[in-house]
Parts: C-alpha cells; structure tokens; sequence
C-alpha cells in the first residue's frame, strides 16, 4: 500500500511531500513523544502524532518514515512543511482524533 | 575519517544534522542497515540531550573500518547521578521541552540500548562528556 491510496482512502489533507506520495507504508506507530518514536518505529511505517514542530521530520527522515499524519486538524509548522518537501516524506492531516485515526488505519492496513 | 559538529543549546532547528549526516556517510560505506539505524538513534539522542540540557557541545565523530565512536562534549549543568539519569522515565527537562516531545527520560536509555559500548563523565555546573561506540 501506498500513501496515496491512504489519502484517497480517508480524503486525507496533503500538507507538503507531494513527492512522497508513492512511498510504500509498512505499518504504523503512533506517539507523541519524539524518543519513543527514535527509539521504536519501524522504516516506511506512517506516524500519527499531534506534534507540528520540524524536529517531527527531523525524526521522520532519520527513520526513513513513509509519512506523518497529524492530527484533530493540527497544521504543520512552516519549517516543518519544508523540510517534509526536501526529504519526500508527506505531512497529511485529518479532523479527526487520534483514536478514530488510528482505528480507521488500522484497520485498511490489515485488509492490505 | 572524523566528523565534527557544533551544537548550541536550545538551537532545536539544527537538532538531527549531526545524526543525519553521519548517517549519510555509513550508508555510502555500505555499512548494513541494522546497524546504522543504531548508531543514528544514539547520535540523535545524544545530540538533543545537549540542545536541551547544555549551552554547547561539540559532536566528534570517528569513523573507522570496523566501527564508529562518537564523542560529545558540553558545557552545560552536569548530571549529577548518571545511573538515575540512564533509569527510562527520569528527565530533568523544563516545561518547554517535554511540550515539545522530548524530555520524556528515554534518551539516555535509548542510547544505551543501540550502542556497543558506552561511557559518561560529568562534572556538576562543568559539563558532560558521553562516549560510544559501535563495531561493524
């Protein structure tokens, strides 16, 4: 599965990344906290998180993350968004919280 | 070949160029994935614990044919008792910085758990100085 068909599946925004679009996702893992993610987070794997600083893609890049989904309507920072565009790696967006996210995912990746 | 990087304290925008390069330079050598995802999770740890905690350091990388060992350098607070500090869940970071994400007392175990070998020397209201290293 790609990130394309996540954002087609969930009419997620597309922030920034648009390069990225076509990366394959692996799984996902969602946190908050930055170390937790370094630590434990998987290559291709999509982030969810209510973080919008441009440390997220600092993160993201280093473990080669297939994408970030921020969510309850947060937008990213405009470090963030650039950063997210020089190294492929698409910054979405949905309304909803992180629960229903997560669910909702979780749940399209199984059938995958 | 060696690698030096400056870091201020504070300056979270430059926080992951010093692990982002060397991880660059491991992936041209060919280095296997596995450990390279390693080392960039102990640089990245060890470079935020000096944004976050100190006024500057220096990053000091070693890159030889069967390892790399990665010195850091501060001028900064101390830790004043390393083994509480290496506990998961311990942080002394301010308000600001656990907002952010970090500060959560899982650096410094998280370093510890993706390098071979490691060492901290700190002199309260002088510095900090963390050593590792990880064999190819």
């Amino acid at each position: 599965m790609k990130v394309s068909d996540l954002v087609e599946k969930f009419n997620l925004i597309v922030f920034s990344g648009n390069n990225g679009l076509e990366n394959e996702i692996s799984g996902g893992y969602v946190s908050d906290l930055l170390s937790d993610v370094m630590g434990n987070a998987g290559e291709g794997e999509v982030w969810i998180t209510l973080q919008t600083h441009q440390n997220v893609m600092a993160v993201a890049s280093l473990k080669d993350l297939a994408a970030v989904i921020l969510v309850k309507g947060f937008e990213p920072e405009t470090e963030t968004l650039n950063k997210s565009n020089e190294e492929g790696i698409p910054i979405l967006g949905t309304r909803w919280g992180t629960f229903e996210t997560v669910g909702k995912l979780y749940n399209f990746l199984q059938e995958d | 070949m060696e690698l030096v990087f400056e870091i201020e304290g504070g300056d979270f925008t430059s926080a992951g160029n010093a692990s982002s390069k060397i991880k660059k330079v491991l992936k041209q050598l060919n280095i296997d994935s596995k450990t390279i995802k390693r080392i960039v999770i102990a640089v990245y740890e060890a470079e935020v614990n000096i944004v976050a905690h100190a006024k500057k350091g220096i990053l000091k990388a070693s890159i030889g044919s069967h390892f790399i060992e990665v010195k850091l350098t501060d001028k900064g607070p101390g830790i004043e008792d390393v083994e509480k500090a290496m506990e998961a869940g311990f942080s002394t970071a301010s308000k600001q910085v656990r907002e952010m994400g970090f500060g959560a007392g899982m650096g410094l175990p998280n370093i510890k758990k993706n390098v071979d070998e490691l060492d901290i020397i700190s002199e309260m209201g002088k510095g900090t100085l963390v050593k590792f290293k990880n064999y190819f």
